[in-house]
C-alpha cells in the first residue's frame, strides 16, 4: 500500500538528512506504530505519506514515495486527498467548518462527490464513531476525545485507504483514549483502512500495533518488525512489558489481559511483600489551603465549592477528564481568572492581594502551553530575565537549567527547543524564585519517555527539598511513578482525595497497568514490583529500566 | 404549515434581503417615527431568531454604532453647520473666520432648524446600520458562505479563516496576559503590549500553515479545468462586479451621465453572473446538504421587498409625513404607510422557522418563542 523506495529527505538549510535512505514497505490493513524520541523524524516520516513533505514544507526528497500507486512526486497532497486522511496532531487546528456535520463533509465537498453520496457518507461516518449525537455541535464545544473522532472522521469521509495519525491520544484523559482507539481498531478490522500512527503513550497503543517503525533519529536506518520483537530489547518500554521482562514471561505480554493471565505465580510471589513507598512526613506543615472555591465563566460553573490543602514536600497529582475544572483550580491557586466565591491562601497571603515578585516567590506555575512563558529570543536572553523577575543572583536560573538539561546551549531560541526542552526551560524560569509551591498543568503532554522520567527525578528531588507540588496530567504511569497523593476532580467537585495507593488502584480508569496486572494486590510500579522481590540492599540499575 | 412548523435555518440570503429591503425603505425617509417603528420591528425579530452563536450577539454592537453616528452627525452639525433658523435652542460663543472660509463657521447659537435634520439624517443612516447589523446576526457566515457561487468560494473561505481566527486571538491575548502575570511582570502597559504582540502573532503564524496544511491535505483546490478557464471566467466576474459598482453610483448620483447608470448596473450583473455561472461549471466543488428555498425563505423576503416598495412608492407619490417639516419644526405625524411597512418589516419574527435545538440561545428565550410558533 505504502512503499518507501530509498527515501532521504533534507531540510531546506540542514546540513545532515532527517531521513537518510529509507526502505518500508507497509501493507494493506495493517495498523502501523511509529515511534522515536521528539525530534527525531516521525512527524516528517508520517507527512512524507501524503506528500505534505516536501510539497508544503520544502527540502529535499530523493527516492520515491508511492502510496496505492501513486507517487507523490508527480502528485499534490491535495491530489492524493482520496487516497490518504491525515489527522494532525491537535485536531482543533485543523478544523475548516464550524459544526460537525459541515467538517465531515468539507473533505466530500473539495473532492466534488454527488450531494447523495456525500449525505449518506456523512451518516454511515456518524454511526461508525458514535458522533451522530453531536452532529449539530459547534466544533469549539466539543471535549478533546470527540473533536479526535470528528477529526477522524472529517478525513474518512473521503474513503482513504490509508489513515496517518500523528499523536492522537496524546492530550486525552485516559477514557478518551480508549474511544479513539476503538473507533480506530473497527476501521483496521472493519474496512480495512491501512492506519499509521505515531504515538508517544506506548502503553495505550502497543498491544494494538501490527507492525512497530522505531525512528531512532539523526538519519539512522529505521528498525521495523513485529511489536513483541521490537518491545523485548527496546531501552523505553510500557509498564506491562518491563514487568513481563522482569519475571521473565514467555511470549512477551502487550496487553494487560494477557499478563494478566501470565501473572499468577508472580502474585502469588508477591503476597505478604508492600510496595516501598517514598518516604512523607505524615501530617505536613500546610502551605496552601482553598476553602469553598467556586469560579465560573459565564454561565458555566467550573469549579463547585472546592476545599482542599497540600503540604510542604508532598507531590499530589490532580487528575480527571479533560474540562472537568484542573487549570481552572491551578489558576485559583495562583490568582489569575475569575473567582465567585470562596478563599485561597498560599503561605499565608491571597495570591490575587500579592504583587508580581512577591506572588513569584510565593508559587510558580508552569502553563499547559510551557513556551508562554518563554519571550526571550535566546536561551540565555530567557535565564538573564528570569533572574531580573526574581530578584536573584545573576546565573541562578541558567545554573538550574544546566543541572536539569545540560544539553540545551545558550544561543539557541527557545522556539527551536524540543518540547521537553521548552518544558524544562519554563520550569527553570519558574524555579529561579524557589516557589514553596509548584502547580504543573499537563507537563507530560509530547514528552518521550527519556525526558518524562527526567521530569519524575526533578519532581522527586524538589519534593525531598520541601517544595510541595501539584501536578495535573491525564498520565497514570507518572501518576503512579511520582504522585505521594491523588486528587480526582469531575465536574468541579472533588471526588476522591487521598495517597495514591488507595486512589488510583480502586478506579479502573486511572490505574496504571501494573496495578491492573497486579490488582488485587497494591501495586503501582515495576521499580516497587523489582526492589520487593530483590534481596535487601541498592536496586541494580538495569531492572529499573 | 408543517413546513413553517419545522425548526431549521432560515436560509442566510433570506435575512440579507430581508435586511436589505428595510434598509433602502428607511432610506426614502427622515420622519423619526417611522425609523424608530423600523429599528423596533428589526430588534423583534432578532430577539425572536437570532442563534446563541458569537455572530449572533453583533447586533447590540451595530446599535451602538448607530447611536455613535447619531452623535457625530449632530456634533458636526454644532461646530460646522451654517445658522439657520430663528428656534434658538442654545446659545454658544461663535468665532467668525476669515473672509476665505466664508460659508464655515465655529460655534455659535444652535436653532433647532439646523439641529433637527442632522438628527433626521444621523437617525436615517443609523437605521441603515441597524438594518446591516440585524442581517448579520442572524445570518450565519458560513452558511452565507456555502451558497455563495463557486467562483467566490475561495475567497469566502478566508473571510471565514479569518472570522474563526478572530476569536482565537482574544483568547491567545488573554492567556498571554496570565503568563505574564506567572513570571511576576506587568500585565498592563505598553511594555506587556509589546512583550505579548510577538508570541501571539507567532502563534496566530503557526495555527494559518497548521491549517493550510491540513486544507491542502483534504483536497481543497482541486481543479477540474485548465487554467485560460479559470481566468476567463474570474475576468468576466471582476468586470462585471467593476461595472455594477460604477452603474450603482450612476443611479444615485443625480448629475451622471444617464449611460452610467441603469444600463451600466444590467451590463455589470448580466457579466459577473456569466463569470459566475462559467465559474460554476468548472469547479469540482460539490455543496452539502444547501440550506433550502422554501415557504418561510420567500415570506422573509417579501417582507423586506414589502417594505421597500411601500416606503419607495409613497416617496415617489410624494405622501405626507415621510419628511418631517423642520423649518419651522414641528412634531413629526406617523403616516398610515409607515405603520404598515414597519409591521411588514417585524413579520419574519413570526413566520421564519424556530432554530433547531442546539442552536437556540437560553431555554428562556426558547420558550418565549412557543406561543409565537404555534400562532404561526
Amino acid at each position: 500500500m505504502i512503499v518507501f523506495d530509498h527515501v532521504s529527505l533534507t531540510y531546506p538549510g540542514a546540513t545532515t538528512p532527517v531521513l537518510s535512505n529509507i526502505d518500508l514497505r507497509i501493507p494493506e490493513g495493517e495498523l502501523v506504530l511509529v515511534v522515536g524520541r521528539t525530534g527525531s523524524g516521525k512527524s516528517t516520516l508520517l507527512r512524507a505519506i501524503n506528500g505534505l513533505v516536501p510539497h508544503f514544507t520544502g527540502g529535499t526528497l530523493t527516492g520515491r514515495v508511492v502510496v496505492g500507486g501513486r507517487d507523490t512526486a508527480t502528485h499534490a497532497p491535495r491530489d492524493l486527498a482520496d487516497l490518504v486522511g491525515v489527522v494532525p496532531q491537535d485536531p482543533m487546528s485543523g478544523f475548516v467548518t464550524d459544526t460537525v456535520e459541515d467538517e465531515l463533509a468539507y473533505g466530500m465537498e473539495c473532492l466534488g462527490l454527488a450531494p447523495a453520496v456525500m449525505r449518506r457518507r456523512v451518516e454511515e461516518t456518524l454511526d461508525l464513531l458514535g458522533l451522530a449525537e453531536i452532529r449539530d455541535r459547534a466544533l469549539a464545544t466539543l471535549s478533546g476525545g470527540q473533536r479526535q473522532r470528528v477529526a477522524i472522521g472529517a478525513v474518512l469521509t473521503a474513503h482513504p485507504r490509508v489513515l496517518v495519525l500523528d499523536e492522537p491520544t496524546s492530550a486525552l484523559d485516559p477514557g478518551a483514549a480508549e474511544e479513539v482507539l476503538a473507533a480506530l481498531q473497527r476501521l483496521v478490522h472493519d474496512l480495512g483502512v491501512t492506519v499509521v500512527m505515531a504515538e508517544h503513550r506506548l502503553e495505550r497503543v502497543v498491544q494494538y500495533a501490527d507492525q512497530v517503525i522505531v525512528v531512532p533519529g539523526d538519519g539512522q536506518p529505521l528498525h521495523v518488525g513485529l511489536p513483541v520483537d521490537i518491545m523485548r530489547h527496546a531501552p523505553i518500554a510500557p509498564p506491562v512489558v518491563e514487568l513481563g521482562r522482569l519475571a521473565g514471561w514467555q511470549p512477551l505480554p502487550l496487553s494487560v489481559r494477557d499478563a494478566r493471565r501470565a501473572a499468577g505465580p508472580l502474585r502469588d510471589l508477591l503476597v505478604g511483600r508492600t510496595p516501598a513507598l517514598r518516604a512523607v512526613v505524615d501530617s505536613p506543615r500546610p502551605l496552601a489551603q482553598a476553602s469553598e472555591v467556586t469560579v465560573s465563566y459565564g454561565s458555566r460553573t467550573a469549579l463547585r465549592g472546592i476545599t482542599t490543602g497540600i503540604g510542604e514536600g508532598e507531590i499530589v497529582a490532580l487528575m480527571g477528564r479533560n474540562g472537568a475544572g484542573k487549570s481552572t483550580l491551578l489558576h485559583a491557586l495562583v490568582g489569575i481568572g475569575p473567582r465567585a466565591r470562596g478563599s485561597v491562601t498560599v503561605g499565608g497571603h491571597d495570591p490575587r492581594s500579592l504583587d508580581g515578585r512577591s506572588l513569584l516567590h510565593q508559587v510558580g506555575l508552569v502553563p499547559q502551553e510551557p513556551g508562554d512563558l518563554l519571550e526571550a529570543t535566546s536561551v540565555a536572553d530567557e535565564c538573564r530575565a528570569a533572574d531580573r523577575d526574581a530578584a536573584c543572583d545573576a546565573g541562578t536560573t541558567r545554573a538550574l537549567l544546566a543541572l536539569m538539561a545540560p544539553e540545551i546551549e545558550d544561543g539557541t531560541h527557545p522556539r527551536d527547543l524540543s518540547e521537553g526542552q521548552r518544558l524544562l526551560l519554563a520550569l527553570c524560569v519558574i524555579l529561579a524564585a524557589r516557589p514553596p509551591l509548584l502547580l504543573l498543568d499537563e507537563p507530560t503532554r509530547g514528552l518521550d519517555y527519556p525526558t518524562k522520567s527526567r521530569l519524575a527525578r526533578v519532581l522527586a528531588d524538589l519534593a525531598d527539598a520541601g517544595h510541595a507540588v501539584l501536578l495535573a496530567t491525564h498520565d497514570v504511569e507518572l501518576v503512579a511513578e511520582v504522585a505521594d497523593r491523588v486528587m480526582i476532580i469531575a465536574d468541579g467537585e472533588i471526588v476522591a482525595d487521598g495517597p495514591t495507593l488507595d486512589v488510583v488502584t480502586s478506579s479502573p480508569m486511572f490505574a496504571p497497568q501494573v496495578s491492573k496486572i497486579l490488582s488485587p494486590q497494591a501495586w503501582l510500579t515495576v521499580d516497587q514490583v523489582a526492589a520487593a522481590l530483590a534481596p535487601p540492599g541498592p536496586l541494580p540499575e538495569g531492572v529499573a529500566g | 404549515m408543517a413546513e413553517m412548523r419545522e425548526r431549521r435555518w432560515l436560509h442566510p440570503g433570506a435575512w440579507w434581503l430581508w435586511a436589505l429591503g428595510l434598509a433602502a425603505g428607511a432610506s426614502r425617509t427622515t420622519n423619526p417615527l417611522v425609523l424608530l417603528l423600523l429599528i423596533a420591528a428589526a430588534a423583534v425579530v432578532v430577539q425572536a431568531r437570532k442563534p446563541d452563536a458569537p455572530w449572533g450577539r453583533s447586533f447590540a454592537m451595530f446599535v451602538r454604532l448607530g447611536v455613535i453616528v447619531i452623535v457625530v452627525r449632530v456634533l458636526v452639525q454644532v461646530v460646522l453647520g451654517t445658522p439657520l433658523g430663528s428656534t434658538v435652542l442654545v446659545e454658544l460663543p461663535g468665532i467668525t473666520l476669515p473672509g476665505w472660509l466664508a460659508g464655515l463657521r465655529l460655534g455659535g447659537d444652535i436653532a433647532a432648524e439646523s439641529l433637527l435634520p442632522a438628527v433626521y439624517d444621523g437617525l436615517r443612516l443609523a437605521t441603515i446600520l441597524i438594518c446591516i447589523g440585524a442581517a448579520n446576526s442572524l445570518a450565519s457566515p458560513t452558511r452565507l458562505l456555502k451558497s455563495v457561487p463557486a467562483a467566490l468560494y475561495e475567497l469566502g473561505v478566508s473571510v471565514v479563516v479569518a472570522l474563526t481566527f478572530t476569536p482565537q486571538l482574544v483568547a491567545d491575548v488573554d492567556r498571554l496576559q496570565a503568563s505574564r502575570r506567572l513570571r511576576g511582570r506587568a500585565t498592563s502597559g505598553p511594555r506587556a503590549i509589546a512583550g505579548a504582540a510577538v508570541p501571539v502573532l507567532e502563534g496566530a503564524l503557526e495555527r494559518s500553515i497548521t491549517l493550510a496544511a491540513a486544507m491542502d491535505s483534504r483536497g481543497y483546490g482541486r481543479r477540474g479545468t485548465t487554467v485560460a478557464r479559470q481566468r476567463a471566467s474570474s475576468g468576466l466576474l471582476l468586470g462585471g462586479l467593476v461595472a455594477a459598482v460604477i452603474g450603482t453610483y450612476g443611479l444615485l448620483a443625480a448629475d451622471a451621465p444617464v449611460v452610467l447608470g441603469l444600463p451600466m448596473l444590467v451590463v455589470g450583473v448580466a457579466t459577473a453572473a456569466a463569470g459566475a455561472v462559467l465559474a460554476g461549471r468548472n469547479s469540482v466543488r460539490t455543496r452539502y446538504r444547501p440550506d433550502p428555498w422554501r415557504s418561510p425563505e420567500w415570506l422573509v423576503t417579501g417582507a423586506g421587498v414589502a417594505v421597500a416598495l411601500m416606503l419607495t412608492a409613497a416617496d415617489w407619490a410624494g405622501m405626507d409625513g415621510l419628511h418631517t417639516p423642520v423649518d419651522p419644526p414641528t412634531w413629526p405625524t406617523l403616516p398610515l404607510v409607515g405603520l404598515l411597512a414597519a409591521l411588514a418589516a417585524a413579520t419574519p419574527a413570526l413566520t421564519a422557522p424556530g432554530l433547531p435545538p442546539s442552536a437556540a440561545p437560553a431555554p428562556r428565550t426558547a420558550r418565549d418563542a412557543r406561543p409565537a410558533a404555534v400562532a404561526a
